[in-house]
């Protein structure tokens, strides 16, 4: 199978310019800038369906074709490099070990969005990846693959590494637009999208790390090579992050596609001390949970869509039949807890009281009420909040009560607590 | 123009608006907590939202723009329970400590919570503990954060309205505090309005605070006498149980809404300018040291003017009218003195120091009604210069209308004027530098005691309404000189205010065309002076 984004990982001095150059580097940033109209380069990258790597699966050449070119303000390419969501660990390896693969994408995105200036905003407990990157750009600058007139092409791009500060919530695109001005991390109200008023105002690409890493192979391959090597709509491959309860946790690089059976059991070395798989989340924490039954589905946008789940960010959590699923719920809602940002009341003030009721419920100290208000409670924050923390909160939360309440049934106290009994008469 | 249906009534309204904004001229309530129309929309609190046909989410009604053809329903079983559920999450941190909450009585999540909550509480847990409670954050205002709901309109208030920041959300989740930032203390001129758009007991008014329920309260309808601004109020004052706080009336004043003067907005100088309405009044009219009658203060008044009328020696007489009285005080006055006692020496404005003023609403000239007195009166003589006669004993009676004459002339002039004038009155509702060398003090209402108009800077004339009767004797300024005049054998008759005010119109063209209907409550410009 051939590797994409990996082909570079592993390599000695695999994140330094000369390492990169040796492999064709940057020479599909300057076909796309001198052979290339953006317009072309558009819809290279519509064409190989390359879908939004963050989480989200937004079409990417769709998203790039959104920047108003009527719009006489500047433009701006956001690299989101947040990556909080737990079980996620495959845009630091890029950071880390390709970190040129990153800049020659933002090249290419900035001439077809028509932007001279890319922030690459990364997580702020990234140390390494944050030096590697700045290094990385330093070398580029010095080799003129950015600065002024890029490779005697003319064309401008600057190119400015921010460290985040700690908040998984400026993850979400417009959040970290918030923290990059220097304001608290809090999303906006949408609409306008990030395309039409984004970062101080002007239009604005945000795209994922590892989206943008894809982006050169597009534009040195051709687009159909890159849409056949994944499956229908969900082109290339996809940095999968296994961890939890397998014999060889990491970053596998697959085809959009894989079965989550082979991901785990074939890529990942299956299930240590031959215990059983309980329950597995396949696409960072905010993704509903999947139950052994589910192990064959294909891990792309669509096909987790359509058994209710979601590809998320790729990061697989495998858990074995040792695992109390109750503490893994409060394990998610305690972070949910600890990450709303507080902005608007439904998520500020559910995330915490569903972290307390399950914390209950693990403590054995919930009653029969508990849990049967822990469903309501969790499904009232989705679908009402400013940004989709909330709706993650609900369907990730509420997916563990959903498929083994049995589990959580079986923590409820017993102990009937005189006053709170109403059949119970004091005479 | 979009043209959509809310509940099914329809509104066409100019594109930009808001759902909120056309429910609202249609008159269709929608909970709001975060929405304030004078502040930029923040979209947090999540009550507001409403169904909007083909659209899979309750949208918030604050934020969504309105579209030609929609559809919108506010009241939908959908609708309905969302709102159920965005108070029970307000209230899982609240502690919900009404019975020792100023805010009872005015508290949006007591209103909302009667309206649309009444569910069973499944609130069970430990609250989230915050740090300030009872808090004072500067020299008006407490802070109380665990009641806050973190709607943040204090803080928008702050940032775009007296853009002075010194509010701020911090830390995150439900762990998020309202706080002043380290080192601030929220002490500018606009401060006591945070508290009006507070809509819990996060935010109370130092001053206002454990006095009075507000379910004692009565509203009135007032213009704030501190300034020329003229700042539309509403004067709150306890109906049943003054008894509580040594007889003192006015609880508090709240700012009432006019988008043309003061929007939503009144100072702190204003706000908490009420204290005179029941303190430190005059009572009862007093000659010389001892209390008498009314009908013997008009006597006394009478007894020095008759001659002076008979024997056409008006020029004996100085008047220091003010532009504190309304219009309707004023023109009886031009009347009693520029035509009954044509000649006499009359003059409105004392020169006082210019006071506090900014770039918002707080003007130097502390006068509400400078610019009506300047229509109405007609000077005949420079105040100093009739202050220097009163002192030179060149005029028999001068008859002073509030102004602290010690405050402004010092007291060795007003000694002179008490020795060498036959008769110093003062007419005024408070005791002041001037009182005690007058011969006379006649006991006026306040503002808040009587009909009438002020003219603001802006020219606009606007009502103020009698929200009680005079304190003991008082007597409005106009009644007085009316009663004068009738005792005098040149009697000036009026009903009430109202019938003044149809005489000011009459006589004095900018006024024309004005009536106490038409002014109504949010105010009339005068009419374009050079035509």
């Amino acid at each position: 199978m051939e590797k994409i984004v990996t082909r570079h990982f592993g390599q000695e001095n695999s994140h330094h310019l000369d390492n990169y150059r040796q492999d064709n580097g940057y020479e599909a940033a300057r076909k796309a800038l001198t052979q290339m109209t953006p317009a072309q380069v558009i819809d290279e990258v519509k064409k190989s369906n390359l879908r939004g790597l963050g989480g989200a699966g937004f079409p990417t050449g769709t998203k790039w074709s959104f920047i108003p070119q009527a719009n006489p303000k500047p433009k701006y390419l956001v690299i989101n490099g947040d990556e909080g969501e737990p079980g996620t660990f495959k845009d630091k390896y890029i950071f880390e070990q390709d970190p040129h693969a990153l800049l020659e994408g933002i090249i290419i995105t900035c001439y077809a969005i028509g932007s001279h200036k890319a922030y690459i905003y990364i997580r702020g407990e990234y140390i390494k990846s944050l030096e590697r990157v700045q290094a990385a750009v330093d070398e580029a600058y010095k080799a003129n693959f950015l600065g002024k007139g890029i490779m005697g092409t003319g064309f401008d791009i600057d190119v400015v590494v921010h460290p985040g500060a700690g908040a998984y919530i400026c993850g979400e695109e417009t959040a970290l637009l918030e923290s990059l001005e220097g304001k608290k991390g809090f999303p906006r109200l949408k609409p306008p999208f990030p395309a039409v008023i984004g970062l101080f105002g002007c239009p604005t690409v945000i795209n994922n790390v590892e989206t943008i890493a894809c982006v050169p192979p597009i534009i040195n391959k051709g687009a159909e090579w890159y849409a056949k090597l994944g499956c229908e709509k969900n082109g290339g491959n996809r940095l999968f992050c296994v961890s939890g309860h397998v014999n060889k946790p990491g970053v596998y690089e697959l085809p959009n596609g894989t079965t989550l059976r082979e991901i785990i059991y074939d890529h990942a070395g299956g299930i240590p001390n031959g215990r059983k798989l309980k329950a597995v989340i396949p696409g960072g924490i905010s993704a509903p949970i999947l139950t052994p039954d589910q192990l064959d589905v294909k891990m792309d946008f669509d096909s987790l869509k359509a058994i209710g789940s979601m590809a998320g960010s790729g990061g697989i959590i495998v858990m074995d039949d040792t695992t109390d699923m109750v503490w893994a719920a409060m394990v998610a809602a305690r972070f949910f807890a600890h990450e709303s940002c507080g902005q608007c009341s439904p998520c500020r003030e559910g995330s915490g009281w569903v972290y307390r009721n399950v914390k209950k419920l693990y403590h054995g100290q919930a009653r029969e009420h508990d849990l049967k208000n822990l469903p309501g409670i969790v499904n009232n924050i989705g679908g009402n909040t400013i940004c989709a923390f909330g709706d993650a909160v609900s369907m990730s939360v509420g997916s563990y009560v959903s498929k083994f309440r049995s589990e959580f049934e079986a923590k409820i106290q017993s102990t009937v607590i005189l006053s709170e009994a109403k059949d119970l008469k004091v005479s | 123009m979009p043209n959509l249906t809310i509940d099914g009534k329809q509104i066409e309204v100019p594109a930009g608006t808001t759902i909120i904004q056309a429910a609202d001229k249609l008159g269709i309530p929608i909970p709001r907590y975060c929405y304030h129309p004078a502040l930029p929309v923040s979209g947090n609190c999540r009550i507001c939202m409403v169904e909007v046909e083909k659209q899979p989410k309750l949208q918030i009604a604050c934020y969504t723009p309105v579209a030609d053809g929609m559809v919108v329903k506010t009241n939908s079983p959908k609708v309905l329970e969302v709102r159920k559920t965005v108070l029970e999450f307000l209230l899982v941190n609240h502690p919900v400590d009404c019975p020792v909450c100023d805010q009872a009585g005015e508290c949006k999540l007591q209103d909302y919570y009667m309206e649309h909550g009444q569910y069973d509480s499944r609130l069970s847990d430990v609250k989230v503990k915050k740090e300030k409670k009872a808090f004072s954050i500067g020299p008006t205002v407490m802070l109380d954060q665990e009641r806050c709901i973190l709607c943040t309109r204090c803080v928008r208030y702050a940032d775009t309205i007296t853009k002075t920041h010194e509010f701020g959300v911090f830390s995150r989740g439900d762990h998020s505090q309202l706080d002043v930032y380290p080192g601030k203390q929220l002490d500018n001129n606009y401060s006591g309005n945070v508290v009006d758009i507070c809509p819990v007991g996060a935010l109370t008014d130092t001053d206002f605070r454990f006095k009075c329920r507000v379910w004692y309260l009565a509203q009135t309808k007032s213009v704030c006498p501190g300034c020329s601004m003229g700042c539309n109020i509403t004067v709150e004052w306890d109906k049943s149980r003054p008894h509580q706080h040594k007889k003192a009336r006015v609880m508090r004043l709240k700012p009432r809404h006019n988008p043309e003067v003061n929007d939503y907005w009144i100072c702190d100088k204003g706000r908490y300018n009420y204290h005179f309405i029941d303190e430190n009044r005059i009572q009862h009219p007093q000659l010389n040291n001892d209390l008498i009658s009314w009908e013997q203060a008009i006597d006394t008044v009478v007894q020095v003017l008759k001659p002076l009328k008979d024997l056409k020696r008006t020029n004996r007489i100085g008047v220091l009218a003010s532009a504190q009285l309304t219009n309707e005080d004023l023109f009886v006055i031009r009347k009693f003195f520029k035509e009954t006692l044509n000649g006499a020496h009359l003059d409105f404005k004392v020169s006082e120091k210019p006071g506090d003023s900014d770039d918002f609403l707080m003007k130097a000239d502390k006068n509400p009604n400078t610019a009506g007195a300047a229509q109405i009166i007609q000077v005949s003589t420079d105040a100093a210069q009739i202050v220097q006669k009163a002192r030179a004993g060149e005029i028999d009676l001068l008859y002073v209308f509030g102004h602290d004459l010690a405050a402004l002339y010092g007291k060795e002039a007003l000694y002179q004027i008490s020795k060498n004038v036959k008769l110093f009155v003062f007419q005024g509702s408070n005791v002041n530098g001037s009182c005690s060398y007058a011969h006379l003090n006649l006991p006026s209402s306040v503002y808040a005691e009587k009909a009438g108009t002020f003219t603001n800077c802006q020219q606009k004339v606007q009502r103020i309404w009698p929200a009680f009767l005079p304190m003991a004797e008082a007597k409005a300024d106009w009644e007085i000189l009316s009663l004068i005049s009738a005792k005098l054998g040149a009697p000036i008759n009026y009903k009430d205010a109202q019938e003044i005010f149809k005489d000011i119109a009459a006589t004095i063209s900018p006024f024309s065309e004005m009536t106490y209907d038409k002014i109504s409550d949010k105010g009339m410009v005068l009419k374009n002076l050079s035509s």
